[in-house]
């Protein structure tokens, strides 16, 4: 499979006629899926799969009815209506009320519908209200109206950093699993920075986070040059690379005088001095740091570096096709040594965020609280674009707040949240079978009208035949 | 080569071609074997403690009581390092005069090199040695299932990343059938189907839907995770009742149990254990020497071959990654049904990515892969024995060691570590 991210006004490929005859998706799903495996040198390339039934455009309205309900953003949306359906479906099976009711369901049905509208319409209206807006404590304010929002946003910040980390990778061709010890390694960095040195306000958190994002980056760096110099594949070696990072923070948080908190046993960091912690936007009841704003930042400047950039017109060449890179006389080896460093970058920028604005009093080492690896499934849900990634890390930023909510609420646990994540990247990942499932037409397979119409005039042409 | 060609392309003249010999030769092997001699000079002699270390070598039941060796820590060191610098040299020597060496080499070495650094570890204390091996055999059984299920896929040309959730889900619902049936088989038959549903899935987005492997496999592990998570806290805490499994029974085997040494480690097991024994050479022998065998890697290096001559690629692939989620549920199932007794929030806690560790290690072959499963559960048993008897050694270096090993691996300073060809690579009938 050839087809890679891409952005619509890409100058390297021009965007694809929609309904062409090709790979099935290659035209309408140009977002994710296949983490290409272009820098392999490949003996013979397998021929891409090509789908020789023409489409033959005959009703206008039609295709573009089917474009755009083959489109990205409906698959997306279908993709977390779905994920939703089945999350409730989980919800309502384990819930007791449900579980009572449905024991005399034919005698009385109304009561176990009514209780599953309980405890789904109650779960997700918690995850509404923790994760948008408070409605329930309207009368409180503005503020707590709408201190859910700014949480998600708080939420959204490390996911958004660490999902450029593994977008970024993506657009080079490579898959960027070492989110958890490239942030690991930052958050150490970043942590040590923070509370062995006394610096002036401002001064102090950036240098941290400065710190952090280069400690990352070296260790996406070491991934990458394992990928380019030894061959070995990045995805073992970013999973391996994960628990080495792990097993050494653990003993340094442990060992006095690393990374040890003196005078206690159990192994966390010492807290940040304030003059390392990124203050709250908007003051006290807000939970929000300017963490959120380097985020925003990090995204522009990934836009530009992807898109407009000479190393960043690099970077797709190279994910595109690593040989045509090749030949074209890009150093493909530095390309993937640096694409990796950016990606731990900012998976680095994530880390040190963890440390300085959400985790504060001392870390441990499960301070990357698995986003290294929700990233994946926003940089997938955001089809590897910096801005796509942004509005994929602002929903399950939500999807976060929200689901403390929904725990603290309504006692279903937030675990529900990893659940609906990960199922919408499953059903991302394939539009096929979300468009089976909602009915949906198949782009480059003909309409079922077509068909008919085609069997018709093949039926009357045999029958022209039978007579003549 | 061309030589030859030529003549034959010529057919006419016929004539004896002296071929030419290509001698390519591998100095990584002798490197490595003289950075490990190294390591082994700086911790056993320069950094080498005094007192002696004690081996308990017996265990109670055996035929016959093997005494205890006491070792003294600096003398063996030296012993040991002279040892390994002599094995050192004759892998250059034997890399140099382009010989053959077999594999006892690095089996001697490896035996030599973890003998001094147990004397070194336990010197002043008592390092029981029975115990070890049957942690040892304990901590792989999970692992060895894990990779088993590995190979097969990979073999059949289907990454499979997601051994972990494969893994949890044996485990999960192992734990919940058992106890709900009352009955460990039922329980360890579900473990296995509830493994082979992940495996489908996984087949499914991989084969019907082209989707890139690895991404399938990583978000299984995450959506397993949170779906056993969820159930855990909304059903199996509230119904105890549910998570409390009948444990399967040590079966000890009359004679061989008294076996010194490993007779207590091998042979005083539960069924899952001793069906391992079993799958383990079956598949070995299936893979290289049975039709399916020869089917199944073939659809893993060239499907377009093995399509060409008739051979169903994607239907063949799917049944064979069910297949390797059966195998790889037993590994689930030994979590909650042997060793553990109850089913924990993440039990796994990356252990399938320890057994995809082996899986690469062991150079996707069966019996190479239960071998760096059996090393890498040998290194945790050893750092959970060290951490009781006081390790000189963080144990959390102990811990890092399958991952740095299988680094050196992929990238080619131990052993060559090459995947089947098509791994990873969707098939579309042309």
């Amino acid at each position: 499979m050839n087809d890679q991210p891409r952005d619509a006004d890409d100058p390297i490929e021009p965007a694809a006629p929609q309904h062409a005859s090709g790979p099935p998706d290659s035209g309408q799903a140009p977002t994710i899926v296949h983490a290409p495996e272009v820098t392999e040198v490949q003996v013979a390339a397998p021929a891409a799969p090509t789908d020789d039934r023409q489409v033959e455009v005959e009703d206008p309205w039609g295709s573009a009815f089917r474009r755009i309900m083959g489109g990205n953003l409906v698959m997306a949306v279908l993709a977390i209506i779905t994920s939703l359906i089945v999350g409730g479906i989980l919800i309502a099976a384990t819930d007791e009320r449900v579980q009572e009711t449905s024991g005399y369901f034919f005698a009385r049905p109304g009561d176990m519908l009514a209780a599953v509208w309980d405890a789904v319409g109650g779960a997700y209206w918690a995850l509404f209200q923790g994760s948008v807006l408070n409605v329930s404590r309207a009368d409180a304010g503005f503020a707590q109206l709408i201190k859910p929002l700014t949480d998600t946003l708080n939420f959204a910040t490390p996911l958004i950093a660490a999902g450029l980390g593994v977008a970024i990778a993506f657009r080079v061709g490579l898959f960027n699993i070492g989110g958890r010890g490239q942030m690991l390694w930052a958050a150490a960095a970043a942590g040590w920075v923070g509370f062995s040195f006394t610096l002036p306000p401002v001064l102090h958190v950036l240098v941290a986070i400065a710190v952090g994002i280069v400690a990352g980056a070296i260790w996406g760096g070491i991934a990458g040059a394992f990928k380019a110099y030894t061959g070995a594949h990045e995805v073992i070696v970013t999973i391996m690379l994960n628990f080495v990072a792990l097993w050494f923070i653990t003993w340094m948080l442990r060992t006095p005088g690393l990374l040890q908190n003196p005078g206690s046993n159990n192994p966390i960091s010492p807290a940040m001095p304030p003059s390392a912690v990124l203050p709250s936007i908007f003051g006290p009841p807000f939970i929000l740091h300017w963490g959120f704003v380097l985020s925003v930042l990090a995204v522009v400047f990934c836009s530009w570096l992807i898109n407009r950039s000479n190393l960043g017109f690099q970077f797709r060449a190279v994910g595109y096709n690593a040989n045509a890179a090749l030949n074209a006389g890009m150093d493909v080896k530095r390309i993937t040594v640096l694409a990796m460093v950016f990606a731990g970058g900012f998976m680095g920028l994530a880390g040190a965020q963890q440390v300085t604005g959400a985790v504060t009093t001392g870390f441990t080492s499960g301070i990357d609280a698995g986003i290294g690896f929700d990233a994946i499934t926003v940089a997938l849900l955001g089809g590897s674009t910096p801005w796509g990634t942004f509005f994929a890390g602002l929903l399950f930023g939500a999807f976060k707040a929200g689901g403390f909510r929904m725990q603290a609420a309504e006692g279903v646990p937030i675990d529900i949240i990893l659940v609906v994540q990960s199922m919408i990247v499953l059903f991302i990942a394939a539009p096929p079978l979300v468009r089976a499932m909602f009915g949906l037409p198949q782009p480059g397979r003909k309409s079922r009208r077509q068909v008919r119409d085609e069997a018709k005039i093949a039926a009357a042409a045999q029958q022209k035949g039978a007579q003549s | 080569m061309t030589a030859q060609q030529t003549t034959s392309a010529h057919g006419t003249t016929v004539e004896t071609v002296e071929l030419e010999r290509a001698v390519v030769k591998h100095w990584k092997a002798p490197i490595s074997y003289a950075v490990l001699t190294l390591v082994a000079l700086v911790l056993l002699v320069v950094l080498g403690r005094d007192g002696s270390a004690t081996l308990r070598l017996a265990s109670g039941g055996d035929f016959f009581a093997i005494p205890d060796a006491v070792l003294p820590a600096r003398a063996t060191g030296v012993v040991v390092v002279v040892l390994l610098a002599a094995l050192t040299a004759l892998s250059f020597w034997a890399v140099a005069t382009v010989r053959r060496l077999g594999a006892w080499l690095p089996i001697v070495f490896g035996v030599l090199f973890v003998v001094g650094f147990l004397t070194w570890a336990g010197a002043g204390s008592m390092i029981p040695i029975a115990g070890l091996l049957f942690a040892t055999v304990g901590l792989s059984v999970p692992l060895i299932f894990g990779a088993m299920g590995g190979v097969l896929s990979e073999r059949a040309g289907v990454v499979n990343i997601a051994i972990e959730a494969q893994l949890l889900g044996g485990a999960f619902t192992g734990a919940v059938v058992a106890s709900a049936t009352g009955s460990t088989i039922v329980g360890v038959v579900a473990a296995m189907l509830a493994s082979v549903l992940v495996s489908m899935v996984l087949a499914v987005f991989a084969i019907r839907y082209f989707v890139e492997q690895v991404i399938v496999g990583v978000v299984l592990n995450v959506l397993v995770a949170g779906l056993t998570n969820f159930l855990y806290s909304s059903l199996l805490t509230d119904n105890p009742a549910l998570n409390s499994p009948a444990r399967l029974p040590k079966l000890p085997i009359p004679v061989l149990e008294s076996i010194p040494l490993l007779g207590p480690a091998l042979f005083k097991q539960s069924i899952i254990v001793y069906a391992m024994y079993i799958i383990v050479p079956l598949i070995a022998w299936g893979l290289f020497k049975t039709t399916w065998g020869l089917r199944l890697r073939a659809i893993g290096e060239h499907p377009l071959a093995a399509d060409t001559v008739g051979i169903k690629v994607n239907r063949l692939r799917f049944w064979n990654v069910a297949l390797a989620g059966a195998v790889a549920g037993l590994g689930g199932a030994y979590f909650t049904l042997d060793s553990n007794g109850s089913f924990t929030r993440e039990m796994t806690a990356g252990l399938g990515y320890i057994a995809l560790a082996a899986v690469i290690f062991g150079q996707w072959h069966p019996v190479k892969a239960t071998a760096a499963a059996l090393l890498f559960g040998f290194a945790s048993a050893l750092q959970q024995t060290l951490g009781a008897i006081g390790s000189p050694v963080p144990s959390e270096f102990m811990l890092m060691l399958p991952y740095v090993i299988t680094l050196l691996a992929v990238a080619g300073f131990i052993g060559q570590s090459r995947a089947p060809a098509a791994s990873g690579k969707p098939y579309v009938k042309q």
